[in-house]
């Protein structure tokens, strides 16, 4: 089952490669990561995607706890959440297909944040699975590049992962 | 407030944190370290001939003492060498706090001579890590990285100090802090009352109980507790290679070592147990043989104080994250309290059946109550650990290094106390045995050390004969000399027709009494049963010598028990070689 974990973890220099070095050495998945300072200039907040059934992941988060740099984990999936993935999405765009780009990018909620002659760069905001669905639809086009932040996930209602 | 550079922090904090010996090796990135130690230093050095033989050294003088060792060495080689050291801690648990110099904060990233991302090729086998960027923060992140090695589950910390950092031309406040608060670490300090109940209750009820500590109890300085409640219980209890001593191995409640090469009445008490009180211990594969086999009908209580070895391996069935003092005192509160209301208990009858079981299976296969191995014209390694076990009184220090000597040193040396026995049993490194002899031998200059090894083994730091020498330290190291990297042959007969694939060195050994005298101290051969008792009394009545005492051994006797693998279960053993449960 996929999960999200979230953490807060020290903003220490070291710290991510901990977190991303507990994957690797014991052979944990990472399926996304994103990481970014938050409103306290102390502790940066890391969340990632993977995979596993419940004992696996019961072992996971106890492994993160465990690091000296993670102050707090939590995993969202076992709660009501909203998820956001992020992606920049760059596409030849010229003739027929500038329309039928513009049309799907609508439909998903997409917008156009750059334009050229011969490209379009759009963003496009919402679950994994949304963002999937919009490159699967880009068939006949041909995608350039691809830039997705990961996904960054937080609880629904008063539910806060604070110190 | 006094003002010192950041290398006379160093110096002056490892006195403040009361550190009775620095292992070490100087180089470049640490001279001004070196500088401070050598001005004005309460704490004495020990010059080892290896840094691996530092962290060696210190990682044994925290097993004997329970107090964290303390490893200086400086950037690139020095750092990359005591890597070996540093994961044979961790892998066990051991409080350490390993100093090393890096290179000029300026350079850092520019391949400079001897730099090595330390903090970055260590992260995976130590506890935490620091990189100090300004003097400033010297005494506190000491403070941090003992509080931290030493604490929950103890472990290795590393402190990366740049040079720069350490001048002695820039001087700080110091000040040495008394305590130390971590948001992000906070290790259990009780376990959970209701679980802990609820273990109560299942331990009382059981009519197959067995205890299965390990090192965790030894490391939190459970001994005693454990001992009172198994002797309160009369439950019978077996010990991880790394908890031997936990429980009196002299008991008539012990059953010796479980697992790969644990005793047989240990391996079949597990299997058959209906519930196992599991403490300190983290259900390592060289225990359990292949874990869905593992004790089909036990009910599992896990105390642990580090969450992630509790169903790790296998699932508990009353998982208990706590340390083994607080947790073990309240459960014999426990216990006594539901004693007293004395609710439907099995009646002691079927622990009269238990024991009885039990001693059928330690009069039928027992390594104590029977010759268990094989005649020979040759010394048997067996005999030679029974021999140094009624020379040492049973009381020794006994250090080992890595193969069948280590094996038989568990099985045949009992061990009564506590940190007795000292061995790398989660890496399994060769070459641990005679630095962490010294290790001991300065911590406890009075007592007997002796380390079991075997000549692979010893030759992986025969170097440190020259720090014997240097310090003073009389250790008594028995080679169990088998002329093979007999573990390695062991299982090449087992599993390879005895295709002895680069274990055999025979005629490029060195003559290892000529060379215990080149380095000044006594070496004495034997290879006859009737000399053997002798040399060994003579080796330990050279009190203030280093003693090497070759003892030429049987070389075709293979460790047994041994477990069946691939497939087998706990009760699924080879007693020797052609007899298998
Ligand atoms: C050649 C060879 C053969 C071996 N064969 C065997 C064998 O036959 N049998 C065997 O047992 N081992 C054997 N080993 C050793 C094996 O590899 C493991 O090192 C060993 O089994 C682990 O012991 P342990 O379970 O006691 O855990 P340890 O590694 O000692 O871990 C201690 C546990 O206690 C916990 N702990 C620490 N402090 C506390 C506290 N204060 N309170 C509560 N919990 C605490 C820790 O979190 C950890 O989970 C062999 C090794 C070698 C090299
Ligand atoms: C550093 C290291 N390298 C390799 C091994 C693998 N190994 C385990 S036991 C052993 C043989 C040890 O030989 P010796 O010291 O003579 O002991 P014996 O088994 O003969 O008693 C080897 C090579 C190891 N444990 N450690
Ligand atoms: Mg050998």
């Amino acid at each position: 089952m996929r999960r999200i974990l979230s953490m807060l973890m020290e903003n220490e220099p070291g710290a991510l490669s901990r977190v991303v070095g507990l994957f690797s050495q014991r052979g944990y998945n990472i399926e996304t990561l994103n990481v970014a300072a938050t409103d306290d200039p102390t502790l940066s907040r890391l969340t990632l995607t993977t995979i596993g059934d419940d004992l696996h992941i019961e072992q996971v988060t106890k492994q993160l706890n465990k690091l000296v740099d993670v102050v707090k984990v939590v995993d969202l999936t076992e709660g009501a959440h909203v998820e956001r993935d992020l992606m920049l999405i760059k596409v030849r765009a010229t003739g027929a297909a500038r329309d039928e780009v513009k049309r799907t990018t609508d439909i998903f909620r997409g917008q156009i944040v750059d334009v050229g002659p011969n490209v379009f760069t759009i963003q496009l905001v919402g679950t994994s699975d949304k963002l999937d669905a919009f490159v699967a639809s880009m068939v006949d086009v041909d995608i350039l590049e691809v830039v997705r932040s990961g996904v960054a996930g937080i609880s629904r209602g008063e539910k806060v992962l604070s110190l | 407030m006094e003002l010192l550079s950041g290398g006379e922090m160093v110096a002056r904090a490892l006195e403040d944190e009361g550190v009775e010996y620095v292992f070490g090796y100087p180089g470049g990135a640490v001279l001004h370290i070196y500088d401070a130690l050598f001005k004005d230093c309460k704490v004495p050095h020990i010059l080892v001939r290896h840094e691996q033989a530092a962290t060696h050294a210190a990682d044994a003088y925290a097993r004997a003492t329970g107090k964290p060792g303390v490893v200086l060495v400086t950037s690139g080689p020095g750092a990359t060498n005591a890597i070996t050291g540093i994961a044979t801690a961790y892998m066990d648990s051991i409080p350490m706090v390993v100093f090393s110099g890096q290179v000029q904060s300026h350079l850092i990233g520019e391949d400079a001579f001897q730099e090595t991302d330390m903090v970055g090729i260590s992260r995976p086998i130590v506890k935490h890590s620091f990189m100090v960027k300004h003097a400033e923060e010297i005494p506190g992140t000491i403070k941090r990285a003992f509080h931290i090695a030493a604490t929950g589950r103890p472990g290795p910390v590393v402190i990366d100090i740049p040079k720069d950092v350490t001048r002695p031309d820039e001087k700080f406040e110091y000040h040495y802090p008394d305590s130390v608060k971590l948001r992000s670490y906070s290790p259990a300090q009780r376990g959970h009352t209701g679980q802990i109940k609820k273990a109560a209750r299942l331990l009382l009820g059981a009519k197959r109980p067995v205890i299965y500590s390990g090192g965790g109890v030894i490391l939190g300085e459970g001994s005693e507790l454990l001992t009172r409640l198994a002797r309160e219980l009369n439950y019978p209890v077996t010990n991880t290679l790394m908890g031997l001593g936990a429980f009196p191995g002299t008991d008539r409640q012990f059953l010796g070592m479980l697992g790969m090469h644990g005793f047989y009445e240990a391996n079949m008490a597990m299997h058959h147990a209906d519930v196992i009180l599991a403490v300190g211990a983290r259900f390592d594969d060289r225990v359990t043989n292949t874990v869905s086999k593992f004790c089909p009908g036990a009910k599992i209580i896990h105390i642990d104080v580090d969450p992630t070895s509790i169903s790790k391996t296998v699932q508990a069935d009353v998982p208990i994250v706590g340390p083994v003092q607080s947790v073990l005192t309240e459960m014999m509160a426990q216990i006594d309290a539901i004693k007293e209301k004395d609710a439907d208990l099995p009646e002691a009858a079927s622990l009269e059946r238990w024991w009885q079981q039990i001693d059928e299976w330690r009069g039928k296969h027992g390594l104590l109550t029977g010759r268990r191995y094989r005649e020979s014209d040759m010394i048997m390694p067996q005999q030679v650990i029974e021999s140094l076990y009624r020379a040492t009184d049973g009381d020794a220090y006994v250090t080992s290094d890595v193969g069948q000597h280590q094996m038989f040193a568990a099985q045949y040396y009992r061990f009564d106390k506590p940190r007795r026995w000292i061995n790398s049993g989660g890496l399994g490194t060769m070459g641990f045995g005679l630095p962490a002899a010294i290790g001991v031998k300065l911590a406890f200059p009075d007592a007997d050390v002796a380390c079991v090894t075997g000549e692979g083994s010893i030759q992986m730091n025969i170097q440190e004969l020259a720090t014997a020498t240097h310090y003073s330290t009389p250790v008594k190291i028995i080679c169990l000399r088998n002329n093979y990297l007999g573990m390695v042959k062991q299982w090449q007969d087992m599993q390879y027709e005895g295709r002895y694939s680069e274990v055999t060195y025979a005629d490029s050994l060195p003559d290892f009494v000529k060379l215990m005298e080149s380095y000044g101290h006594v070496g004495i051969k034997v290879s006859k049963l009737e000399d053997l008792d002798a040399a060994m009394d003579e080796t330990f009545a050279l009190k203030d010598r280093t003693v090497f005492l070759d003892v030429l051994i049987d070389d075709m006797e293979h460790v047994y028990p041994m477990h069946v693998a691939p497939n087998g279960s706990m009760k699924d053993m080879w007693l020797s070689k052609n007899e298998r449960t």
